[in-house]
């Protein structure tokens, strides 16, 4: 059985740990932490199933009724209570270890750190907006989401109807837009690129179209954009006119008719990550 | 049909133009009679309101068809008949004695009509949800089909919304739910030893609940605008702003959960009244204890859904506000509001789907590996602890919600420690198996196929605890991925096993045991090959609930597609080996698998009244491996002594007590 068990353990961990590619590209100190809880859980959890399908497998090939066997029984054994604390306490401290470290790892993604820009999300039936402080007495609205690299992120999330949610699955965070209330979620972009910015509360039939694109990139190359977007307030849907590094957005409207961009979309110009760039949300 | 019983008992005619009798017997031409006179009340009351108020324009079918769908389905159910006596009885008429005129089925007229017979209405039950069970499979084919590629056309986005959230609230409300429902109809008085439930006519009413939900969410594919496209959980302010179908959910959940409470009133009354003389609690079947822990959960969690949507209704049709946030300038509406009412029913409705489930799964290993079951009384407490410990944790399914931050801790907590009970549960199952002598027959290789796949169900659930993770993974296919592990291959894995158990039973025909295991395999491999890739797409971020997504999804989606497609053949598998058993497999011996509990000590199928001789229990209900060991004697207690020396479990000296 010891065999089985470690043939099982030898074949499964390595899959799950190193053969799958599990997460998209890491692209936020939040995004790190996470990956390596999720490591974590999986050393934990596969030999707890290879436990488990160690004894049933064994069970059936050694405990399988023979012929001849019709009408035995097994022996009567009704229960073993210093076996049965055991696999009621081992896994309590196993699991409560684990919420410790997952507390720890939310409180580290969750802080507040200085100099942290802020940016509003404004979600409605089927598009983002994102907002940015006011530069020279002008709010900054665009449609798609231009962070510099390396700065906190507070982005504080809106609803103008249902409840939408913000998911940059690079960024590994995620947070709804309740109408009615302001919520915050906190990140910040370690890696530059271009990555699609999810709506995954189902919020209508446009739902599945409801995306649009976060571009990360140097703060130079943020502060300039930031700079020349002055007095430009794009309404949603339409690409801005002035782009900087301008390959890194494809407009958006790409077949209005399923909302996705033919051919992989948008390649940004400073990175080789994210084949699956989203247009800026204007299907439904 | 009912009508030469009830002719002489039908009041004497006072209007000159006597209906005809067909008319007044309970049945379906009363009933399609009772409809027409709901539809009218509903018109009636509605306009007249409307005309009352001098709203344009008077007659509204938005306005009619919330009141219709209420009055409707109720009006049939009066007509049908599950409620003369009670009417009789209240107005003060001679009530019609039970004559058992409505007990036991001799045809297959039998079971189209009210029938107080829990063996009847076991079947009805379990009937009735696998006819749900392949409507909700058969929209699962058509969500294969538009994920099968990107920029699939085959349905539009309000559809593909729509198919998906019928196919939840189908499989849930009206399959898993009200399957083991169904089993446990059937098997539970058997196993406690009474000759029926405790309040037969209840239990007739609300299997007749229980199509009407279905029927209706149906039919809300027919609504203007099309069915409910919100999901199976129906967040507000979606809900309260999509077209006319979502009615047809709001209401037909209310039906639906009326039946599941009824019947775990009258599972907790029979099993706390109704056990036969011997019969302890901790010599209960676990199956009777998980029903027991289930209908506790049914009874407590199940108005907190009814309230949800009822507040919705509310919202919708009367205008109240609850989930409006845009009120004026107040902006007084609560929109997390709903998420909380509604998952505090809706998480424990996840044990609701399981604990039964782990009952079957009880009594087949036992059974099967010819062993006492390992740690009887963990076994029993650890259900309760899950009851307990099930309703502290539905903030889970809001750690992205934005509600108040701080509760997501404690949230966190209580999901991991409700882990340990199922950890216990799955221990002692691999407990029991060992040094047994296993028959690997299809009830087996189910409970055993079971135990793979909830395992995996259960530690993405533990996964899904930790909040940081589940912040990256909540809403996208590792949830979808999850709620499958958990629910088709934990609920509807026990559901077969229980099937292929206690279907010589139920009908007194064998099922061919090759089909069976030919319909294990191609399920148990083909339902890993679909949804165990779903992990992967999900963790990479794909979100659920799309009807469009990504290129570099699209290789596994095909995959998943195709998989999904041979396992909804494999159903087919069943259905023949179902149909072909009943009508002429071999005939079932009242004890095919030499089991202990008292359902298999009468004949199959079962005497109309169970029991000839009311038993007297002597001992645990699984000491396979005690010399001359039984549960249940067929004598009065007086005259019954145990016969081996109780152990363990069957310690407990026998109750004396007498039930009618």
């Amino acid at each position: 059985m010891l065999v089985i068990g470690l043939i099982g353990l030898a074949i499964l961990l390595p899959i799950s740990l190193l053969a799958i590619p599990w997460f998209p590209d890491k692209a936020s100190t939040q995004a790190g932490n996470i990956h390596t809880l999720y490591d974590v859980l999986l050393i934990v959890s596969v030999p707890m199933f290879v436990l488990v399908e160690t004894v049933v497998i064994y069970s059936m090939w050694k405990f399988r009724m023979r012929p001849g066997d019709e009408l035995k029984d097994g022996p009567p054994i009704h229960g073993n209570t210093r076996l049965e604390v055991m696999w009621t306490a081992l896994p309590a401290v196993l699991i409560l270890g684990l919420c410790g470290y997952a507390y720890g790892v939310l409180r580290s993604n969750e802080a507040n750190k200085k100099g942290a820009l802020t940016v509003t999300v404004t979600a409605r039936q089927f598009a983002f907006e994102f907002t940015y402080p006011p530069v020279g007495g002008k709010t900054v609205v665009s449609p798609v989401l231009y962070l510099p690299r390396g700065r906190p992120v507070v982005f504080k999330l809106r609803s103008l109807d249902v409840i939408h949610s913000f998911f940059v699955p690079e960024f590994s965070e995620k947070l709804d837009a309740v109408p009615g209330i302001t919520t915050t979620v906190r990140v910040t972009p370690t890696r530059a690129g271009s990555y699609p910015v999810e709506c995954t509360e189902l919020c209508g039939a446009g739902h599945g179209l409801m995306r649009a694109n976060v571009q990360v990139v140097t703060p130079a190359a943020f502060q300039a954009w930031l700079a020349a977007q002055k007095g430009t307030a794009p309404p949603v849907g339409t690409p801005p006119a002035n782009v900087i590094n301008s390959g890194a957005y494809s407009s958006g409207n790409s077949g209005s008719g399923n909302g996705l961009p033919a051919g992989g979309g948008s390649k940004s110009g400073s990175s080789s990550s994210s084949g699956s760039g989203y247009s800026s949300g204007s299907g439904g | 049909m009912a009508t030469a019983v009830a002719e002489p008992l039908t009041p004497r005619p006072r209007t000159r133009v006597p209906l005809p009798p067909k008319l007044r017997a309970p049945g379906w031409y009363r009933a399609a009679l009772f409809s027409v006179i709901g539809l009218g009340v509903a018109i009636g009351i509605d306009v007249g309101i409307r005309a009352a108020q001098h709203y344009h324009p008077v007659v509204s079918g938005n306005a009619i068809v919330p009141l219709a769908l209420i009055l409707v389905p109720l009006f049939f159910i009066v007509g049908i008949g599950c409620c003369d006596y009670w009417a009789y009885w209240a107005i003060g008429r001679r009530t019609r004695p039970e004559d058992h005129s409505s007990h036991g089925a001799y045809s297959w007229r039998d079971y189209f009509r009210v029938n107080t017979d829990h063996k009847v209405i076991g079947i009805q039950y379990t009937v009735t949800s696998f006819f749900f069970l392949l409507v909700g499979g058969l929209l699962a084919m058509l969500i294969r089909v538009q994920l099968a590629k990107p920029g699939m056309q085959f349905l539009t986005p309000e559809e593909y919304n729509g198919v998906f959230s019928v196919h939840a609230t189908l499989l849930i409300f009206l399959f898993v739910i009200p399957v083991f429902a169904g089993l446990a109809n059937f098997v539970l008085p058997l196993m406690i030893g009474a000759p029926d439930m405790a309040f037969p006519r209840l239990n007739a009413l609300s299997y007749w609940l229980l199509p009407m939900g279905g029927i209706m969410m149906l039919m809300s594919f027919l609504a203007p605008g099309g069915s409910f496209a919100s999901g199976w959980t129906a967040y507000a302010p979606l809900s309260t702003t999509m077209p006319l179908g979502q009615l047809f959910f709001t209401v037909g959940v209310q039906f639906a959960g009326f039946s599941s409470i009824f019947t775990a009133l009258n599972f907790l009354v029979t099993i706390i009244t109704m056990r036969a003389p011997g019969m302890s609690f901790f010599r209960m079947p676990l199956l009777v204890w998980a029903n027991f822990s289930t209908s506790l959960l049914v009874v407590i969690a199940t108005p907190f859904i009814a309230s949800s949507q009822f507040f919705v209704i509310l919202d919708r049709a009367l205008g109240f506000h609850f989930f409006d946030a845009f009120v004026g300038a107040g902006k007084n509406g609560n929109v997390l509001m709903y998420q909380h009412v509604f998952w505090f029913y809706s998480h424990p409705a996840v044990y609701i789907m399981m604990l039964p489930g782990f009952g079957i799964i009880s009594e087949i290993i036992a059974t099967k590996s010819r062993k006492p079951i390992f740690g009887y009384r963990m076994m029993a407490f650890s259900l309760l602890a899950i009851v307990v410990l099930g309703f502290t944790v539905w903030a889970h399914h809001m750690f992205v919600s934005g509600m108040q931050p701080w509760i997501r801790i404690p949230m966190m907590i209580t999901t991991a420690i409700i882990a340990i009970p199922t950890g216990i549960k799955i221990f002692s199952w691999l407990a029991t198996l060992w040094r047994g002598v296993l028959h690997l027959d299809t009830p087996m290789l189910f409970a055993l196929g079971f135990l793979t796949m909830f395992t995996l169900g259960g530690i993405s659930g533990v996964m899904l605890a930790m909040i940081p993770f589940d912040i990256h993974v909540s809403q996208t296919y590792f949830i979808v991925a999850h709620i499958h592990y958990v629910l088709f291959g934990g609920s509807l894995f026990t559901i077969f096993a229980g099937v292929y158990y206690w279907f010589p039973k139920m009908t007194g025909r064998m099922l061919d045991d090759r089909l069976g295991k030919l319909h294990f395999w191609l399920t148990f491999i083909f339902f890993n090959l679909t949804f165990g890739p779903m992990h992967i797409i999900g963790i990479q971020g794909m979100p659920r609930r799309v009807a469009e997504y990504a290129a570099k999804f699209e290789a596994w989606n095909l995959f998943i597609s195709i998989s999904a497609f041979i396992l909804g053949a494999s159903t087919l598998v069943f259905l023949y080996n179902i149909v072909s058993s009943w009508r002429g497999g071999p005939r079932a011996p009242g004890n095919p698998w030499r089991a202990l509990t008292l359902e298999w000590q009468v004949s199959s199928p079962p005497p109309v009244f169970n029991f000839d001789a009311v038993p007297t229990v002597v001992g645990g209900p699984y000491e396979y491996g005690v010399p001359g060991a039984v549960h249940g004697i067929f004598k009065p207690p007086a005259e019954a002594k145990p016969v081996a020396a109780g152990v363990g479990a069957g310690s407990d000296p026998p109750r004396q007590e007498r039930h009618e």
